[in-house]
């Protein structure tokens, strides 16, 4: 891959409780490309929204990053430490470098202005002119297919499905280089879900960007995902294209994850994984996935596994590689 | 039922420390509600004689070694006179604030979740007592039954009129709590209502019991020192209403016997706060656990 | 259509339907959560019947009704042809006995003050007439062993001490100590990882067999229906629109929402091709007189919108609810 339009470097977060840091994302390294899709899969609890709020600088107490650093190339060329940035100048990027769309149930929007007015309360300093934006505005409502009076209406007003739409319409509306979206689609009506997961993989074709898709539906990924991370327990288990790694997972989480889920049409038994997921107060030693592992040998319980690459594919694993 | 054993005094403790360290209203109102019962109950009974008795020593003295705050216009000795007020308000206060709260877990939890007619008839009855004018109406009662007048009489007649509230503070806490899903487990555990009540339910307002008690015991003593101040409370007894009431009869602000009026004020203003801080402390650290 | 008497059906839904009123008695509105549903189970080989919905189409309303936890503003439940919404204080014990619940949260199932072995005590005791200690224990230790957990390692625990996975474990052990015919399970692993969800749903096939137990099983997730039932009925805003064997139904799904819904989620195996269409018009679908679909059906016809479209029993034994049959 060509460079990176955001690297993450050993990048270490932890919630600050009173007693103590309880680390979330450990000494991840990621290297994101300029474009495509890229879904990031793991079940609750393995730190995947933690980072993606780390990416998007929305780094508040009590999360704490400790060390690492998230390096970005807003301008194509000079790689800015994002962690080391204002407050004022992270936000100067907000909207348009990168944006962020939350997870369906929790709203960005302002419940007391219209609409129209939120968007152009972001346009504050562009030179775009009311009238303009509007048009550009039409043309995202039509291709969403949502109404023109929503562009007047209060967020109150609009169904969770609609609001969705019109953040959408937000994240997309500069053309960022990135686009994060942290469970998109939740609670959305299934037929709506498809049509705003489809709407939001056709915008990044045709801009040619980065969306960043955050979810623990393997469904979802295997529908829209180029790429795939995969997440446990904190730490990148395996990355790789997506359709490669469904149809040949490496890491033995995956691997059992994958054949886990039934599939309509076919009756096959199916296995969970034994154990659950560790707890971010209690982790094993060595490799995290150890104690649920059929694979693992004694190594495992002691070192954390290194990364391998694989063909344009990675996994931390021992016993691969 | 609950045994008081050394296990069971000693969980208590650790609970009551943790709860200090995690909120500083909470350390604050508890000890200084330590402080007040101390004084109230293990140092007034020490007292040499009944400070209530006027004329027991030279009128207006400012503090010395022998009278430690002095004497007030009434031949009293200030000290002893403080701590026994300080003993006569706690008593009113927590005896309305435990009436009070306690009648209001009973008839909370019955209406609360049993709901229906009982619930509605319940409901009737507590606004009709929450819309009356508690001043007047109380008034009117201590003028009537004037005879009977001891620090019982009074704490009843607070009770009467600060029932109500807790009550709807405890039945809007039965009422989210019986729509939670562990009801429907404990249902199906073949559970009837009374145990359902009693063990499920109840442990949950156990905080919030001890949080309105602190608060109606505050309600009570606020109530009795305005009954005080306008000479309706009990003249034979000494609270720190009562206190208030004679500096003012005998104008000793303006005769600037602060030793008699600023301990009196302070006294009672201190008290409010303590428990004040002592309830606020513990609603802060049940919603923190929420 | 049964040709049985109701006797002989474990539990038969008569045309329910629950209208709740929001907002107040003079200005509120009413929601038809569950319209005029009926189905049956039978008594005999255990079966598991999926009720399979979006959130809002009335399936949760409607396992509170069968668990007596709502009463239904229509209609009736008869429980081995008693009238479940009639029993006598008697007959309340029968009842628990014969249905229980699993619910979806597994921490509100359990009251995080109580150790968690005190509700299957409980149910040994109060259900199992467990008449003193170590049949209790006996019991206990024999449901906790059938879920795969320990009573070593349960004893004397609170909720927040054990996993979501092994609570829930415990949610199915305690509903198994009565040994019960029916088991409702509302979104039983909707709230459970992932990697341990099959664990769970393994689990209800296995008691089907072992202890010839018929569940209800409650969710949106279509794979988990289709991998564990046996019969499906598909809800859209509280009525059931389709109705059958889950393998057919999903393979060979007759009524519109029941393809749009198998076109529309996310699933391995086949990408998606063509496109969706999305509409910005949201309308108040619960309160049409014609067929509740109508609104986005591909295939409406003026007669769809007038009258509302009954549940005909075709020929291999579904049900659909649809004018196209």
């Amino acid at each position: 891959m060509c460079a990176s339009v955001m690297n993450v470097i050993d990048l270490v977060a932890a919630y600050q409780t009173s007693e103590r840091n309880i680390v979330v994302v450990d000494r991840l390294n990621l290297s994101l490309p300029k474009t495509g899709i890229i879904g990031i899969a793991g079940e609750s609890g393995c730190g995947k929204t933690t980072l993606i709020k780390v990416l998007y600088g929305l780094i508040e107490p009590p999360l704490k990053v400790l060390s690492g650093d998230v390096l970005i190339r807003p301008d194509n060329e000079n790689a800015l430490s994002l962690l080391k940035m204002s407050e004022k100048e992270i936000n100067r990027l907000r909207w348009r470098f990168f944006s962020y769309i939350p997870q369906a149930s929790m709203s960005v929007l302002n419940p007391v202005m219209r609409i129209e007015d939120q968007f152009f309360d972001q346009m504050v300093g562009e030179k775009v002119g009311k009238s303009e934006l509007r048009k550009q505005l039409s043309e995202y409502l039509n291709r969403m297919g949502l109404p023109h009076e929503v562009l007047r209406s209060y967020p109150h007003q609009l169904s969770g499905g609609m609001r969705q739409r019109v953040i959408i319409i937000m994240a997309l509306l500069f053309q960022p280089r990135i686009i994060f979206a942290d469970e998109p689609t939740t609670a959305l009506d299934v037929v709506v879900q498809r049509g705003i997961l489809e709407m939001m993989r056709d915008a990044q074709r045709s801009l040619k960007n980065l969306l960043v898709v955050v979810t623990h539906d393997m469904g979802m990924h295997y529908q829209i995902s180029d790429f795939m991370v995969m997440m446990y327990s904190g730490k990148i288990v395996e990355t790789g294209n997506a359709e490669e790694i469904f149809k040949d997972p490496l890491h033995p989480y995956t691997k059992m994850l994958i054949s886990s889920l039934p599939r309509i049409g076919d009756k096959l038994k199916r296995e969970g994984i034994k154990g659950s997921p560790p707890s971010f107060y209690n982790l094993p030693q060595g490799c995290r996935f150890h104690p649920r592992c059929p694979y693992a040998v004694p190594i495992c319980r002691k070192e954390e596994p290194p990364v391998v690459n694989i063909n344009n594919r990675s996994v931390s694993c021992h016993i691969i590689g | 039922m609950k045994t008081l054993n050394s296990k069971r005094i000693i969980n208590v403790t650790k609970i009551l420390i943790d709860c200090s360290k995690r909120s500083k209203k909470f350390s604050f109102g508890f000890y200084g509600l330590l402080v007040f019962v101390f004084v109230g109950f293990i140092l007034s009974p020490l007292a040499p004689f009944d400070p209530r008795i006027w004329n027991t020593a030279p009128r207006d003295r400012p503090p010395s070694l022998q009278y430690f705050l002095g004497t007030t216009s009434t031949g009293q000795d200030m000290f002893w006179l403080l701590c026994w007020s300080i003993r006569s308000s706690l008593t009113i206060g927590f005896v309305s604030g435990l009436v009070v709260v306690l009648l209001g877990v009973l008839i909370g939890l019955i209406a609360g979740f049993k709901g229906g007619l009982v619930d509605h008839i319940v409901m009737l009855v507590t606004d009709i007592f929450i819309v009356i004018p508690e001043m007047p109406i109380m008034i009117l009662l201590v003028f009537l039954f004037h005879k009977m007048a001891s620090l019982l009489f009074l704490s009843g007649v607070i009770a009467l009129f600060t029932w109500a509230r807790p009550l709807r503070q405890i039945r809007a806490q039965v009422l989210s709590l019986r729509e939670r899903e562990f009801i429907n487990t404990a249902w199906f555990s073949g559970r009837n209502t009374f145990s359902i009540v009693l063990k499920e339910i109840l442990p949950h307002l156990i905080p919030w019991i001890l949080a309105l008690v602190a608060n109606f015991s505050l309600i009570a003593i606020g109530f009795e020192a305005g009954l005080a101040v306008i000479g309706l409370s009990l003249a034979q007894e000494a609270t720190l209403g009562m206190l208030i009431y004679w500096v003012l009869q005998y104008n000793a602000i303006f005769r600037n016997i602060w030793w008699w009026f600023l301990p009196s004020i302070f006294a009672i203003c201190f008290l409010f706060l303590v428990l004040f801080c002592l309830y606020s402390g513990v609603t802060d650290l049940i919603t923190r656990e929420v | 259509m049964e040709t049985e008497t109701p006797q002989s059906l474990l539990l038969k839904a008569e045309n329910l339907t629950k209208v709740f009123r929001i907002g107040g008695i003079v200005l509120g509105t009413r929601l038809t959560a569950v319209d005029n549903v009926s189905f049956y189970l039978e008594h005999g080989k255990s079966k598991i019947m999926s009720i399979v919905g979006e959130s809002g189409c009335g399936k949760t309303t409607l396992a509170k009704m069968m668990l007596r936890i709502l009463e239904p503003t229509g209609g009736k439940i008869l429980l081995e042809g008693r009238d479940i919404f009639k029993l006598k204080k008697k007959q309340e014990k029968w009842f628990k006995q014969t249905i229980q619940p699993i619910f979806q949260n597994p921490l509100e199932a359990f009251n995080p003050l109580i150790r968690v072995d005190d509700y299957l005590f409980n149910t040994a005791t109060n259900l199992c007439d467990a008449s003193n200690k170590e049949e209790a224990i006996k019991i206990v230790d024999e449901s906790l062993s059938s879920v795969g957990l320990d009573l070593e390692r349960v004893i004397g625990k609170f909720p927040r001490e054990f996993s979501g996975g092994e609570l829930q474990r415990m949610s199915v052990a305690r509903a198994l100590i009565p040994k019960p015919k029916i088991i409702i399970a509302d979104e039983p692993v909707s709230n459970v990882d992932a990697s341990i969800r099959m664990n769970i749903v393994n689990l209800f096939l296995d008691l089907k067999s072992k202890y010839n137990i018929s569940f209800i099983y409650i969710t949106h997730d279509l794979s988990t229906a289709y991998y564990i039932s046996d019969l499906i009925a598909i809800m859209y805003r509280g009525s059931i629109v389709e109705y059958g064997s889950a393998e057919i139904v999903m393979t060979d799904p007759l009524h519109p929402y029941t393809e749009t819904l198998l076109q529309a989620v996310p699933r391995i195996g086949e990408k998606w091709d063509g496109k969706i269409k999305l509409s910005g018009i949201e309308v108040k679908e619960f309160e049409a007189t014609g067929c509740k679909f109508s609104f986005r059906c591909p295939y409406v016809k003026d007669s769809c919108r007038q009258k509302r479209p009954p549940l005909t029993a075709l020929k291999d034994g579904r049900e659909v609810a649809c004018f196209r049959y």
